[in-house]
């Protein structure tokens, strides 16, 4: 069912579009050879072109547009064999050369689609507007001296992908499930790490409403959101916003705002903000961008598996619900894990068990995937051992705890605490002949009977013999005694 | 077309050049000159022409993901009017 | 020593006639004396050049010298040098001291090359007359028969054409957005050439518009013009313009000789007007080739009228966005202001004098919003078509003569109430810029006032070598010989 808020004068839609802008995963800088990398002390990783010094010239990162062509393909987008780099011009401090070097009017990749599951299960497909390159610009700090800014280049200059949606999205949900699709796409290529906290990935956010029917009204840009949910926030108080206004006879002005999440509103950048112009034009340090189709096919052929791919695979080969798989392949390492964990066994048991008990497991311990106390070769022990009755199922999740405390492999814990199931029928008849001796009268009672008591017996077989008998040899010999 | 004082204030702005009123008038004179000589291009009939945006007539190099620059702190720094620490230093900028 | 050109210098350096030391000893004293009258320089570097004289000698004595070993020579101040203060004949660059040296300097050195000092120009490169630098206007070597009032040597690179004009150097480099070799070249009696774009690396040359500009030498001699051009050129990896071509021998191109080649002559190149002694040079020239044994062939370049309207679109828009960069904030000169944009503001409007604010303002304007395509997307249109017309003159032709510039040196002072009759002193060599070829300025004659003129000798992209051959042909049958009253020697 379709999205919809309600206003005072009727029912409202929401238009949304995403601008994410995402760094490539590089060693160096777009268009300098100084390192990529986070975090390093200030203005050590600027090279005296990221500084734009006089004389100095970009020369462009081959895997940076790599990365860019690998993202456009895993987009399902066409890839521009020409494409060309413009100067965006405005001044700032973190700008060093006064302009951006960005590919404006001819992006390297055209248009794609994002295919998006929403909650109730069903799919909608999201138009890609576009992919490109750009510089990132460095970081003012505003905040370490009462009358001055103090500026780092370190970002100046590192690659940045800004990939556009077409505005398909029409509930803050899709706009959340098409964030999230595209953070997981990026990942899995290795094209961006899509650390929002660290700034990677960020995204500005076009609203606008309208009523059934109506062409598209006026919107406003939400510059920079840092997290999946807040953009989910930020869709749903400007839309709101934006139907008040329409509402009590006002005009939506266009205009960028920002989100303010402890307020949970949007509100105006600049009351008096300067006219941008631009002046786009054609780079004249730079040529060009000329792809060979055959690199392209050849980055093509060198891509991972992609989730859609991937779910559907786990679906077809081990029989998992469309619903189960998805959760799966949410991550590459979640994934990969389970795989490793799947085959060769059970993999519905394997399924069953990374979604229950490892999934809690890691969420109680704060740990994640890839530091887990429990490996995957660990975890397809247990199951294994299920598998060939070494142990039962209520075994098996006490042995699965004693694995999270202690990283060691099921087997090991098994032996050292004396787990192994009990399938000798002479230990198991002796406790069934104890137990049923010990309750004649319930004995009585199912003979005249009061059915429901077997599963009382069992238990009580059970728990003499620690948990540790064979529960179907357990009610076999129960069956037997009874009858 | 002609530049009217306002024009050459907004571009003046957008250059971030500062000027003052008699510069606009001078100035508005000096651009608008140039600017008339100028649209004589308009009789040149560029119908199907490609623009050329350069003289060099090649597809762009790509060059290796190597890191081979940086860690020049000082350098970078040493020409700065002002400075603190590892940073550049501005006025305040108010977001 | 002054009577020497570079290569029979560096003859004399390798026969021990005289040291480096003692050449370097008498440019610097040449400098000395005239660079008061003629500010030639912005800065000079006695102690380096010395040091590095003593370094050439040692190099020389080894027998490991380089192809410019102990040449001492004038660099433009638009080439960034390491540790040696980079003006661009800017007051916004006056403390400036680049941490790097530019390619084509750090080619010289490589070859042995001695820098005298930073040579004047118009500031970041934008003038014809050398009036727009900082560091005060250059005055031409030479003067009109009876008439001491001072001259201008050209712009941009007025400053290394004076020098090596005035002997206070004995090749300079230069550079070529709209002419600003070739025009000081014709004007100070010497020989300049801006090589095709791609030839010589940007890197490190402080950029004025990035799709024109192209580094080059001037020098006294079309064969002093090759070596030095030889040493300067060459591909390099930090400049996506440059070109991998390799670097032919372009010394052994000016013995090559004309015969056989066809040389056009571009009707649209004779200008209503013009001096009858540039017409007179030029018809003179080609009879020269002609009996040389070149083909003497009529072309037609149709949109050569258009070459300066497109140039003053193209260039001011590069401009203003090359030079945002100078704001006050990692290097040069700072006006500070109550905030960011007005610090911005005052230091830029401080820093850059009226010529280069009416360029920023203009290249502003064309990029502007609404004025985009009327502008700049027609001016890269035209340019499409006049680098059509060249292509096609190539089909038929080896080379183009034309005159260098329309009219001899003028003086000081003069042409600087209209912007645009400043402007159209590079209307013979705007065109090749717009179209990335290869153009040399050879000194031919004088006019009537005794003023040197310049022939121009346009060739194919990368394709200096026949431009050498052509330009040395001239210089072999026009014996120019005259010298200016004011230089070293004298």
């Amino acid at each position: 069912m379709a999205y919809t808020l309600e206003g005072s004068t009727g029912t409202w839609e929401i238009v949304c579009g995403l601008e994410v802008h995402a760094q490539v995963i590089s060693k160096s800088k777009l268009f300098s050879g100084a390192s990529a990398a986070y975090g390093a002390e200030p203005n050590t990783q600027v090279s005296f072109v990221d500084a734009a010094f006089p004389g100095m010239l970009p020369v462009i990162n081959r895997e940076c547009v790599a990365q860019a062509v690998r993202t456009g393909l895993g987009l399902n987008a066409e890839i521009n064999l020409w494409s060309r780099f413009d100067r965006k011009n405005y001044f700032y401090a973190d700008l060093p050369q006064g302009y951006q070097i960005s590919q404006f009017a001819h992006p390297v990749v055209g248009k794609g689609v994002v295919e998006v599951t929403l909650a109730d299960g069903s799919t909608k497909q999201i138009g890609v507007t576009r992919l490109h390159l750009e510089q990132d610009a460095g970081k003012s700090l505003h905040d370490q001296d009462p009358s001055r800014s103090f500026i780092d280049l370190n970002r100046s200059g590192v690659a940045l992908m800004e990939i556009v949606s077409e505005p398909d999205i029409r509930s803050p949900e899709e706009a959340g499930a098409y964030l999230t699709k595209l953070r997981q796409v990026l990942r899995y290529l290795g094209t961006c790490d899509g650390n929002m906290d660290e700034g990677s990935m960020r995204a500005d956010v076009n609203v606008s409403v309208r009523k059934a029917g109506e062409d598209f009204r006026t919107r406003c840009e939400i510059k920079n959101v840092n997290s999946i949910r807040f953009v989910m926030l930020a869709v749903e108080a400007e839309a709101k916003r934006q139907i008040g206004v329409w509402e009590d006879g006002g005009d939506v002005v266009q205009e960028t705002r920002l989100f303010d999440p402890t307020r949970n509103e949007t509100r105006s950048m600049r009351s008096k903000e300067d006219a941008h112009d631009y002046r786009y034009f054609p780079d004249p340090d730079l040529l060009p961008l000329v792809l060979e189709q055959a690199w392209v096919d050849e980055l093509k052929s060198r891509l991972p598996e992609l989730p859609d791919a991937k779910t559907a695979r786990f679906v077809r080969d081990y029989g998992l619900s469309a619903y189960d798989a998805r959760i799966l392949v949410m991550e590459q390492a979640t994934a990969d894990f389970y795989e490793t964990v799947a085959t060769g066994r059970d993999a519905k048991l394997a399924a069953n068990w990374m979604m229950g008990d490892f999934f809690a497991a890691l969420n109680r311990t704060g740990r994640t995937i890839e530091d887990s106390p429990v490996t995957a070769a660990n975890l397809a022990g247990l199951i294994d051992l299920i598998a060939d009755k070494t142990i039962n199922g209520r075994i098996a999740k006490e042995v699965f705890e004693a694995m999270v405390e202690t990283g060691q492999a099921a087997g090991v814990i098994v032996e050292a605490k004396g787990l192994r199931q009990v399938t000798d029928t002479g230990a198991i008849d002796a406790a069934v002949d104890a137990v049923l001796a010990a309750n004649a009268d319930k004995v009585a009672q199912y003979k005249a009977g009061a059915e429901k008591l077997f599963g009382f017996f069992v238990g009580q077989v059970m728990k003499a013999m620690a948990g540790k008998g064979n529960p179907a040899l357990v009610n076999e010999a129960l069956k037997a005694r009874l009858s | 077309m002609s530049l009217d004082p306002a024009t050459v204030r907004r571009i003046a702005r957008l250059s971030r050049l500062r000027i003052d009123d008699t510069q606009v008038a001078q100035m508005q004179g000096d651009l608008n000159g140039i600017l008339s000589w100028i649209e004589q291009l308009n009789e040149v009939n560029v119908d199907g022409v490609a623009p050329l945006t350069g003289a060099a007539m090649m597809a762009m190099r790509l060059r290796d993901d190597v890191v081979t620059d940086g860690n020049l702190q000082e350098a970078v720094l040493s020409n700065a009017p002002d400075r603190e620490g590892p940073f550049y230093a501005v006025p305040k900028v108010v977001e | 020593m002054f009577d020497l050109s570079l290569v029979a210098a560096r003859d004399a350096l390798a026969a021990k006639k005289f040291s480096a030391r003692e050449l370097t000893t008498a440019y610097l004293g040449a400098i000395e004396k005239l660079n008061p009258d003629i500010n030639a320089y912005i800065t000079t570097l006695p102690e380096a050049a010395l040091a590095q004289a003593d370094a050439a000698d040692i190099s020389l004595a080894k027998g490991e010298a380089g192809p410019l070993c102990g040449i001492p020579l004038a660099i433009k101040d638009l080439f960034c040098t390491k540790g040696v203060r980079t003006t661009a004949g800017s007051k916004i660059l006056s403390p400036f001291i680049p941490p790097y040296e530019s390619t084509v300097t750090a080619n010289l050195l490589r070859d042995g090359a001695i820098f005298l000092g930073k040579a004047n120009m118009d500031e970041f490169a934008m003038g014809s007359s050398n009036m727009t630098s900082a560091y005060g206007c250059v005055t031409n070597p030479w003067t009109r028969r009876g008439d001491n009032r001072p001259l201008v040597p050209g712009g941009s690179s007025g400053g290394s054409a004076a020098a090596v004009a005035a002997r206070m150097a004995l090749g300079a480099t230069a550079t070529d957005t709209g002419g600003s070799i070739r025009q000081p070249a014709a004007f100070c009696g010497i020989v300049g050439i801006k090589p095709t774009y791609g030839r010589c690396s940007r890197w490190g040359v402080v950029a004025f518009a990035s799709s024109l500009d192209q580094a080059g030498p001037v020098a006294r001699t079309v064969e002093d013009a090759a070596v030095l051009l030889g040493s300067m050129a060459g591909f390099d990896p930090k400049d996506s313009t440059s070109a991998d071509i390799a670097v032919p021998d372009f010394a052994a191109a000016c013995k090559r000789g004309v015969k056989g080649l066809r040389i056009g002559v571009p009707r649209e190149y004779r200008l209503d007007g013009m001096p009858p002694e540039i017409d007179a040079l030029w018809r003179q020239g080609l009879d020269w080739l002609r009996e040389a044994g070149a083909e003497i062939v009529d072309v037609s370049l149709p949109h050569t009228k258009y070459g300066l309207a497109t140039y003053y679109i193209v260039a001011p828009a590069e401009a203003s966005s090359n030079l945002a960069r100078y704001d006050g904030v990692r290097f040069g000169a700072r006006t500070p202001g109550r905030d960011l944009t007005e610090l911005y503001e005052n230091t830029r409007a401080d820093g850059f004098g009226a010529e280069v604010q009416r360029r920023i303002l203009i290249g502003t304007y064309v990029l502007s919003a609404g004025y985009y395509d009327a502008y700049y997307l027609r001016a890269q249109k035209v340019r499409a078509l006049m680098l059509r017309d060249f292509t096609e003159a190539f089909e038929t032709v080896d080379a183009l003569l034309t005159p260098a510039t329309p009219s001899a040196a003028f003086g000081q002072g003069e042409k600087m109430d209209d912007p645009i009759t400043m402007y159209l002193n590079d209307i013979f060599t705007v065109p090749v810029n717009m179209a990335g070829l290869p153009a040399m300025s050879v000194p031919a004659g004088l006019d009537a006032q005794g003023l040197p003129l310049g022939l121009q000798i346009i060739g194919r992209p990368f394709d200096e070598e026949t431009v050498f051959a052509v330009g040395a042909a001239i210089e072999r049958a026009a014996g120019f010989s005259t010298l200016p009253n004011l230089r070293a020697g004298a």
